[in-house]
């Protein structure tokens, strides 16, 4: 039999529904890739073997009864740590929630078991998803699978490096300022950020409330569209989640096009910073979009050069508010309870000891912003960047129909490199973020390797609002076009583990 | 315990002017909590109306309740404000182990309801105007207990222990502009604006308002001020002031309080206050250290709330009389005095006394009743009014009984009697008991004989024409009848049977 | 842009419950210093007349009815309580209550 763990998901679902395999030995072959990888790789923090073993057997048995199986039925999935889970651990990368098992199963979480998807575990990220590398996680940092040595990404660092590293077809990841994308671009897999409001955040523990969004993670854009479609919809637990119908982004990515198509490159994503080989593959996706009958139209949208200096007011501050509760007084972590301490000291001293550095950094930027008589200069202003990014973006989309640039302005940069360094590890998002803020949709796939390190580069497709099939069907079109070109998937280049 | 001596109120009120700020917090009596569907039920074990959402989990997001927005507007509507176009809720931070999340979804700088007014009448009649200015959605905190403590502990150890059945439940916080001009009835002044606020409330449907059950609760900011000065003094903030009364009694205490500080050279620190029912005092609660910053902004997990102009009209055209009007009305009908008014609302006999006449019954008999035997009743049983197990459709049949001569006042109250025990309404309880009017003349004739017979010299008497002497004959007719003859019938009959004119 | 001292993050980290040890009101007075050097620059657009967005979307009006939904059970509500009592959260001794 054929390695099932190279497989996409869109094979592994039609070979169950035929019953050329059944679920179980496709989990038990991730089951085992996992062990046998993941101690080198680090992408799950947690595996439920039991759980994911039970789905499947269910699957299988509603196959055996005659059962119409769902389009992904049987696939599994890592999971990022950020979704409650049902009697299974979540700890968002946090010593603070540490050994805390929800009473509570996310909006996602249901609508992934309930369309029998099969969750292998939970994935490693940066605490409460605040980085741009996992090397914030509580649990010790994560490989990219393209080199160990080097970041897979973040925060969802762990979903990107199981998908790479061949530990599950399908992930989920969340992404407030890129940490979907930027994960998918330094690891050659596709991810997708939702337009806001797409996908449920009930049961995904918040970071900042206004920008966070769940989305897809996958090795091909088809496979994406797959998982997009049953974790997308509207859910009356979250107050922003969109009343509409989902967009065709299935139909999309198995249709995918650019020609007759305007498509933007934005004058504001180049120039310093960014590496000379990210800057050639990306010319490059350019002059392959031309060739498949695209036309380019040179953008220019002056508010996104403050785009990452609003979302460092912006994230932090709600992020000050959304770690609040963790207090020591109803879950996770307890420290300093002698009896004679009072809640307000237990409170600090957990949340001393419970907290990362750069989760502390953020809550006191956050406080600071939001702290009387700077409210207005900081969090104020940045509310009004806002209001200019998403007219930059109107206005853009007025001439043309998606955006690109490069996901992120380097390739995988090495574990440590950047660690204490918040400001320099901030310009991993800087191509990221502005869609964040105007709250609409966005796609990294794989463009090529940079020729000075032979690492992957990504390139980002942005879309209006409401239009995440726009994303689909050019990214289908390109990863066309470079597999054909390349003559397979470019994850075949990686390195084996 | 206070260090300076108190300042008397007149003299207090010879040289300052008092200024208030009333801060109520009202329950709403929605089914479900402000932003999750957790039952408000009262008196459930504790937790066992909490999810993730009021518990402040992981991942758990508010959804808000659509009554709570429309009792809102009512109240806003009802004290005479504005309705924001467009408003939003706010994160209020600050740590406090009853609050789940450590910030109490409110509202800010865009309150759903603002720029109002009140009228209440004070006891006399005379009508004072408190103005509004805003009234916003929020949400109660859980409940904390404290155990432990001094008694045999090693280090003293204490803890708490936390419910948060309550946390979420929604509130509406009705703040007051200053309160100024009310002089030497200012404690007046806030009580009636307390009491009129809770018929408010009561009447728009949307809270029983009940202080005793925390369901209203009242902060009364206050300063005083030279009289004749521009510039207000510093406030005090006494906190939870939960009966009507005691509005009463801390602001005047306050007052004397802050007189006596000012008047012998000392200033007013700005601090909250504890409410000390045993002797209506003041203590000092919490200086505001560093002015507390709750660093508000917009809560990112909401989205504004936008009344549609039509439907404000819509609620504004269903509102109810308003309680000081129907008072007023009410009152002329009934024919009584503002101060028999002002008895029956304290009673909260008001609603009772209406449906009883709605059910029937004169406006006089129905009121004697509720406010007589009943309140009698009740206060001996320490309930109020409303709980008694009586409906007003009994007692207005106990009215017509009484009306149509078939029981007199003494059996009207063994009915009732009969029907607060559980006994059925008022006709079962007259059949199972027996209770009716001895009206069957022969039967009654008889009876006089035989009185008249056994009291020859009483008879006489009456018969010489001491006609006042005839009661002790009625007496002896009706403990012979075990009280259920009609005494007035009873009288005439004797007197005719003796030839004297009555 | 003045620089933002010791105390003040001294005082940051008491409105936000942290502990810090010395050296970490050191080390983070300086990055804050840094970061917010750097997102100062948001203030240019502060005298712009343009609208804040606080949220990504013209959402208005998102509400549920007022239905009853079941809760969790006390059991699932206390199961990550760090400490229980009589079905009650155990909490350390809180403050400024009598
Ligand atoms: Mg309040
Ligand atoms: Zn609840």
């Amino acid at each position: 039999m054929a390695d099932l763990t190279k497989l996409t998901a869109a094979e592994i679902a039609e070979k169950i529904a035929s019953g050329e395999v059944t679920a179980v030995e496709v989990t038990e072959a991730h089951l085992a890739r996992i062990e046998a990888v993941d101690e080198k790789v680090h992408a799950f923090l947690h595996v439920d073997r039991e759980g994911a073993l039970a789905q499947a057997r269910a699957v299988d048995e509603k196959r055996a009864r005659g059962e119409k199986l769902g389009p992904l039925a049987g696939v599994p999935l890592a999971l990022k740590d950020i979704f409650t889970t049902r009697g299974v651990p979540t700890t968002v990368g946090s010593k603070i929630l540490e050994g805390w098992i929800p009473p509570y199963d996310a909006t996602l979480t249901r609508k992934l078991k309930e369309a029998d998807v099969i969750i292998l575990g939970k994935t490693n990220m940066d605490e409460f998803a605040m980085g741009s590398s996992t090397e914030n996680s509580a649990f010790g940092p994560t490989g990219n699978p393209w080199d160990l040595t080097r970041i897979p990404g973040g925060s969802g660092g762990g979903s990107s490096a199981a998908l790479a590293s061949y530990q599950a077809p399908l992930a989920i990841g969340t992404d407030t300022g890129g940490s979907i994308r930027q994960p998918a671009a330094v690891t050659g897999t596709v991810g997708v950020k939702p337009t806001y409001g797409g996908v449920s955040r009930y049961g995904m523990v918040a970071f900042s409330s206004s920008l966070d969004q769940g989305g897809p993670c996958a090795r091909t854009v088809l496979d994406a569209a797959l998982l997009h479609e049953v974790i997308a919809g509207h859910d009356p637990m979250d107050s922003t989640s969109i009343d509409a119908p989902v967009p065709p982004v299935v139909e999309a990515a198995r249709n995918g096009t650019v020609a007759g198509m305007r498509v933007g490159v934005v004058k504001q994503f180049r120039g310093e910073g960014y590496q000379a080989g990210v800057m050639q593959r990306f010319e490059e996706s350019v002059e392959l979009l031309k060739e498949l009958g695209a036309e380019i139209v040179e953008l220019d949208c002056p508010s996104f050069d403050l785009a990452l200096a609003a979302y460092y007011l912006i994230a932090p501050s709600e992020c000050s508010s959304n770690l609040a509760r963790f207090d020591a007084m109803r879950y996770g972590l307890r420290v300093g309870d002698d009896g004679s301490r009072s809640a307000e000291e237990v409170t600090s001293l957990t949340r001393e000891a419970g907290f990362g550095a750069e989760v502390k950094r953020r809550i006191m930027l956050g406080t600071y912003a939001l702290s009387s008589g700077y409210y207005d200069a900081y969090y104020g202003s940045a509310q009004k960047v806002r209001t200019l990014i998403t007219r930059d973006f109107e206005k853009a989309f007025e001439q043309v129909d998606v955006i690109v640039s490069p996901t992120t302005p380097t390739t995988a940069f090495p574990i440590g490199e950047r660690a204490d360094d918040p400001m320099a590890m901030y310009l991993a998002d800087l191509c990221t973020i502005p869609t964040n803020l105007a709250g609409n949709a966005a796609m990294s796939l794989p463009c090529g390797l940079a020729p000075e390190d032979g690492l992957p580069v990504g390139l980002q497709i942005v879309a209006p609002a409401m239009a995440d099939d726009r994303l689909y069907r050019v990214g289908a079109a390109v990863e066309a076009a470079f597999v054909a070109r390349w003559g397979h998937p470019l994850l075949e280049e990686a390195p084996s583990l | 315990m206070t260090v300076t001596e108190l300042v008397s109120y007149e003299d207090a009120l010879a040289t300052y002017e008092p200024v208030m700020g009333l801060e109520v917090h009202v329950e709403l009596g929605t089914k479900t909590k402000m932003f999750c569907g957790c039952s408000t039920a009262l008196g459930a074990e504790p937790n066992t109306q909490t999810c993730p959402v009021c518990l402040g989990m992981p991942g758990s997001l508010p959804v808000v309740n659509a009554t709570g927005v429309e009792s809102a507007v009512k109240i806003g509507l009802a004290l005479n404000c504005e309705i924001a176009e467009w408003c939003r809720f706010a994160r209020k931070n600050y740590f406090y182990p009853d609050m789940p999340k450590n910030f109490q979804t409110s509202q800010y700088d865009e309150p759903i309801a603002f720029n109002g007014y009140l009228d209440v009448q004070l006891e006399d009649g005379e009508v004072f105007r408190v103005e509004i200015e805003r009234a916003h959605m929020e949400e109660d905190t859980g409940k904390s207990t404290h155990v432990g403590g001094a008694t045999g502990r090693i280090h003293g150890a204490l803890h708490s222990l936390l419910d948060y059945n309550r946390a979420g439940i929604p509130l509406i916080e009705i703040v007051t502009k200053p309160i100024v001009g009310a002089g030497d009835r200012a404690p007046e002044v806030a009580k009636a604006y307390v009491a009129e606020l809770r018929e408010l409330i009561k009447a728009l449907g949307v809270s029983e308002a009940r202080m005793e059950m925390g369901q209203m609760r009242c902060d009364v900011n206050l300063s005083l001020r030279p009289i004749g000065a521009e510039k207000f003094g510093t406030r005090s903030e006494t906190k939870n002031v939960n009966s009507l009364r005691s509005v009463e009694r801390a602001v005047r205490f306050e007052v004397m309080r802050h007189a006596a500080v000012l008047s012998s050279g000392g200033t007013i620190v700005q601090e909250t206050r504890h409410f000390h029912e045993e002797d209506g005092s003041t203590t000092s609660g919490r200086v505001k250290e560093e002015a507390e910053d709750y660093r508000y902004f917009p809560e990112p997990d909401l989205v504004p709330v936008a009344p549609a102009r039509e439907w404000v009209e819509e609620l504004r055209a269903s509102l109810p009389e308003l309680p000081r009007v129907r008072r007023n009305r009410l009152r002329e009908e009934w024919g009584i005095s503002e101060h028999e008014m002002q008895s029956v609302l304290n009673a909260g006999a008001i609603d009772l006394i209406t449906a009883t006449i709605e059910a029937g019954a004169d406006a006089a008999a129905a009121r004697k009743w509720w406010m007589g035997e009943l309140a009698r009743r009740a206060n001996e049983s320490g309930t109020e009014l409303a709980a008694l197990e009586i409906t007003p459709e009994q007692v207005a049949r106990v009215c017509a009984l009484v009306a149509d001569g078939s029981l007199n006042d003494k059996l009207a109250r063994q009915v009732i009697e009969g029907v607060l025990a559980g006994e059925g309404d008022p006709d079962t309880v007259v059949e199972k008991r027996g209770l009716k009017v001895v009206s069957d003349e022969g039967a009654l004739g008889t009876a006089v004989d035989e009185a008249i017979a056994a009291n020859a010299a009483i008879a006489d008497k009456i018969r010489g024409g001491k006609v006042a002497a005839a009661g002790a004959l009625v007496g002896a007719v009706m403990k012979a009848t075990r009280g259920q003859a009609d005494a007035a019938r009873v009288r005439e009959l004797i007197l005719e049977k003796l030839g004297v004119e009555g | 842009m003045p620089g933002i001292t010791r105390e003040e993050v001294a005082h940051l980290a008491r409105l936000a419950r942290l502990e810090l040890k010395d050296e970490e009101l050191d080390h983070f007075a300086g990055q804050l210093d840094d970061i917010i050097g750097a997102v100062a620059r948001v203030s240019e657009v502060a005298d712009q007349d343009v609208p804040p967005t606080s949220h990504p979307l013209p959402l208005t009006n998102v509400m549920r009815a007022d239905e009853v939904r079941p809760s969790l059970t006390p059991q699932e509500a206390l199961s990550g309580a760090p400490a229980q009592e009589q079905q009650r959260f155990k909490v350390p001794q809180i403050l400024g209550e009598e």
